[in-house]
């Protein structure tokens, strides 16, 4: 029987779905009989979901254009000094 | 404002590699445009400082100019720019006095058990019930409080959705040290999100 230890430990492979099958079908057979297990697993899907389905902020505005140039000048820079 | 030129834009990566590599600036230009707001994020993310972002993003994105030629093609070019990116950050953190002792490799103490105190089910999907703008505060403050060598790891592994491997490889750590860690930043927001959102007072062991 696994213990709630053995399901924490193995709680990455379970939730990647990188387990192998058996000790996947043992781990979840702990969470369906364990409640805090159950609730943990349940809760760190969760924390994974907000987390993937956060938008991309925005760059502040300003910045990619600033970047975008200075870029564009140290490339010229640097075709001006290989070229010479 | 600068603007692509019309015959850079919509053109297959592998195209706009080989004329990046042939010395086209505006290709450079076009294939960097496509990924500066995701490695700027990232670099948000680790530096938890926009000033920073924008120094990582600008230093990153010439050093991938100066060295396209080490691009081999065989990865996909956003995973080879992004490790350049991640090297900047990991620079700007260890630069930094207060943050003298981040290492990515130092032994560190990943106890789950600590992390699991709270137990709890969540009072219906945070997505519904707090506006974006809300839920980012939260889940930033939430990724803030991380050690940098966990929230590297959450960063490039859970957000960037970059592959164990891909993430050792970028920071230099074994397989094993990569999972620890993540498990353990995991563990962590869960810990602090579950605070934020749980059912409070009697409803919050519905589930039992």
């Amino acid at each position: 029987m696994l213990t709630c230890k053995d399901l924490l430990s193995e709680l990455n492979t379970f939730l990647d779905d990188t387990a192998d099958p058996n000790l996947r079908q043992e781990l979840q057979r702990h969470v369906n009989e364990c409640p805090n297990c159950w609730v943990i697993v349940d809760t760190t899907q969760k924390t994974l979901k907000v987390y993937k389905g956060m938008q991309a902020q925005e760059i502040p505005p300003g910045i990619e254009s600033r970047v975008m140039k200075a870029l564009e000048r140290k490339i010229a820079a640097d075709k001006a000094s290989s070229g010479a | 404002m600068t603007h692509s030129l019309p015959q850079t834009e919509g053109l297959d990566e592998s195209v706009l590699v080989e004329r990046a590599k042939s010395g086209e600036t505006a290709a450079f230009t076009e294939l960097v445009r496509r990924y500066d707001k995701k490695i700027f994020r990232m670099a948000k993310q680790i530096t938890q400082s926009d000033e920073d972002a924008e120094d990582v993003l600008q230093e990153a994105l010439f050093k991938a100019y100066k060295h396209l030629d080490d691009f081999q093609g065989n990865s996909k070019f956003y995973t080879w720019i992004v490790r350049i990116a991640v090297n900047e950050a990991l620079m700007k953190l260890r630069k930094r006095k207060s943050d003298r002792t981040v290492s990515l490799d130092e032994e560190i103490d990943t106890g789950e058990e600590t992390v699991t105190r709270e137990i709890a089910v969540w009072d219906g999907d945070p997505e519904q019930r707090y506006s974006q703008e809300e839920l980012r505060v939260i889940l930033d403050n939430a990724i803030q409080s991380l050690k940098p060598s966990f929230r590297t790891v959450f960063v490039l592994r859970d957000v960037e959705e970059l592959s164990t491997e891909e993430t050792a490889d970028t920071l230099g750590l074994s397989i094993p040290a990569v999972k620890s860690r993540l498990l353990r930043a995991r563990l962590e927001l869960r810990e602090k999100l579950t605070r934020m959102f749980k059912k409070k007072g009697e409803d919050a062991f519905a589930y039992l």
